[in-house]
């Protein structure tokens, strides 16, 4: 036998690599790098700064209840206005989506396409006066009417209050921000739907919305909930919109329509922050962490769900 | 159950571009109707109007007349969903619904029916069905796996299996072994011959030796040219159309001198 080589001697010529490859490939990791230095940036700060409220005695923290005891309404009031609007615009974007997809005339599907886009090019400040000068107004009697009919759900207990600005209306005008966001990335998904799995559904004998129900929501159900999830994102970390809709008085409470609302984290930081120093600032950054680490629960509970059957997803 | 379907007149439409040109056919019950023809001629358009498939796409229509055993399929109170329902089809790439278990594939289209069935009933069904499709044996230990994990050959098969399922009058099949190794592609056939038995079958296939092997009768459709609407040439039983066609056209197709 002649010497011959076997690739898996050690030596043996190596693959030839390309300079465009090498390039891209460098790039492309070092974008990847950057993105975890900046994360890491951004909670190395945060827990650095929060540390000396994490330590102070609780007396020092305002409110004088401990920093947790300063946390927890602000982590509780940021997770139920999110989950209002999660829940308010998730059924309304997948809704808005299926119909710009699969019912309306094409026409009127690209229009309405563009005006749904429209809604995530407003900026949150002019939500926020929206909120606080139409929306919450005409909310009251809206109300009133739960509370005099509904008022045994503690929910809907009550006083109404008189200017509407309630965590219902803040959730509500969340959930009228996360809209696009949802409905455009769902879009997107049904979009993508093959036909051919569509077209084995009718051809079974499945009328429109059995075919909607086969074949476009199950294919499209992880694209629905990162959109969600995205939507949860921003409406966690809302500020203005929610720091001038939001009236704040009170702690943790389930009382949607009563004046007396816990604040949200990020609302709480941007009304606080001028008017504080010292240890106030600590507590303040010690609240940004918890949200910091809440959002990246959310994502991971995202995530997980997806994966569990990921088999399933169609992307195979 | 099987059903025979007479189409007269059937002019089918993309919009203004007529596609398919005055079909005059009837297909026989309990058998194997083929249809040949080059690319573009209409065959898979014409198969697709027989279960109101073709007006799925926008602007798609047709004109004449579908009679299945004296139901008119285009009349005015048709409903292209009970047509469908009555018509399966099993289309050219496998199309198992990815997010479903290969059970629940089978049982797609009985739970659409939204007949009420026992489990007990629902797995009888099942087995029955993934049978009568040569697929029971291969796949009954891992019944809840995704249809997508199986190989090409049996996702067709179990295609196949989920249209048998509901008990159609008429299996329609667009090329459904274009995709399928040589190996695949013989048990389909083998497949289709027993389900002759229970069901009229027709089939779109540009392999003229699997036309040749399975079907009784067989079609040839052709178009003038680019732009011209297809015609159905000729229709005859399949050993005439194989040995001594009528039409010169059919002829020259079958021996490769199309062209």
């Amino acid at each position: 036998m002649t010497a011959t080589r076997t690739p898996t001697e050690p030596g043996a010529a190596k693959p030839v690599r390309r300079p465009g490859d090498r390039i891209f490939a460098g790039s492309a990791k070092g974008a990847g790098i950057l993105i975890l230095v900046i994360l890491a940036g951004v909670a190395a700060f945060l827990i650095a700064e929060a540390l000396p409220a994490l330590s102070a005695p609780s007396d020092d923290i305002p409110g004088g209840e401990g920093l947790a005891g300063y946390v927890l309404p602000l982590v509780f009031g940021t997770l139920l206005s999110a989950v209002i609007a999660l829940v308010v615009a998730t059924p309304l974007a997948v809704a808005i989506a299926l119909f710009i997809t699969h019912y309306a005339p094409r026409r009127l599907a690209q229009g309405l396409g563009y005006v749904v886009d429209l809604l995530a090019a407003i900026p949150s400040i002019v939500y926020g006066f929206w909120g606080i000068a139409w929306l919450a107004p005409k909310l009251v009697p809206f109300y009133q009417w739960l509370e005099d009919n509904f008022g045994f759900i503690p929910l809907f207990a009550g006083p109404t209050s008189s200017t509407g600005r309630t965590m219902l209306t803040a959730g509500l005008v969340l959930a009228i921000m996360i809209l696009p966001i949802i409905s455009a990335i769902s879009r997107e998904v049904f979009l993508q739907v093959p036909t051919l799995h569509k077209e084995a559904a009718l051809a079974l004998g499945a009328t429109r919305w059995e075919m909607v129900k086969m074949a476009v929501l199950p294919y499209g159900k992880s694209g629905i909930i990162g959109g969600a999830m995205l939507g949860l994102g921003r409406a966690l970390g809302e500020t203005m919109a929610v720091a001038l809709v939001l009236s704040v008085s009170g702690g943790i409470t389930f009382n949607l329509i009563s004046s007396g609302n816990p604040s949200t984290v990020a609302a709480n930081i941007a009304l606080e922050f001028p008017e504080s120093s010292g240890i106030d600032v600590n507590t303040l950054i010690a609240s940004g962490l918890a949200l910091f680490v809440i959002t990246l629960a959310v994502n991971m509970l995202a995530r997980w769900i997806v994966n569990r059957r990921a088999d399933f997803s169609g992307a195979n | 159950m099987a059903k025979r379907i007479d189409v007269s007149d059937l002019n089918i439409y993309y919009g203004n571009f007529l596609a398919v040109e005055g079909v005059n056919v009837s297909i026989e019950p309990r058998s194997i109707t083929a249809l040949i023809g080059p690319s573009g001629c209409g065959k898979s358009t014409f198969l697709r109007s027989l279960n109101r498939m073709h007006e799925v796409i926008p602007g798609a229509r047709v004109e004449g007349k579908v009679v299945m055993d004296g139901q008119d399929l285009y009349g005015a109170d048709a409903d292209p969903v009970d047509v469908r329902r009555q018509i399966g089809m099993v289309f050219q790439r496998p199309n198992p619904f990815p997010t479903m278990s290969i059970y629940d594939n089978v049982a797609a289209g009985v739970r659409l029916n939204s007949r009420k069935m026992k489990k007990a009933d629902l797995d009888d069904l099942v087995e029955r069905s993934l049978k009568g499709a040569n697929l029971w044996n291969e796949v009954k230990d891992r019944l809840d796996r995704p249809g997508s994990s199986l190989s090409g050959g049996q996702q067709q098969r179990l295609c196949i299996a989920r249209a048998i399922a509901v008990e159609p009058d008429v299996l329609l099949m667009d090329e459904p072994c274009s995709a399928l190794d040589p190996i695949s592609t013989l048990a389909i056939e083998d497949l289709m011959t027993e389900l002759k038995e229970r069901f009229t079958i027709v089939i779109v296939t540009h392999n003229m030796q699997q036309a040749a092997r399975v079907s009784e009768q067989t079609g040839f459709f052709n178009l003038n040219g680019v732009g011209q609407p297809g015609r159905l040439i000729e229709f005859n039983p399949t050993e005439k159309i194989f040995s001594n066609p009528d039409q010169k056209a059919t002829e020259d197709y079958i021996s490769g001198r199309f062209g």
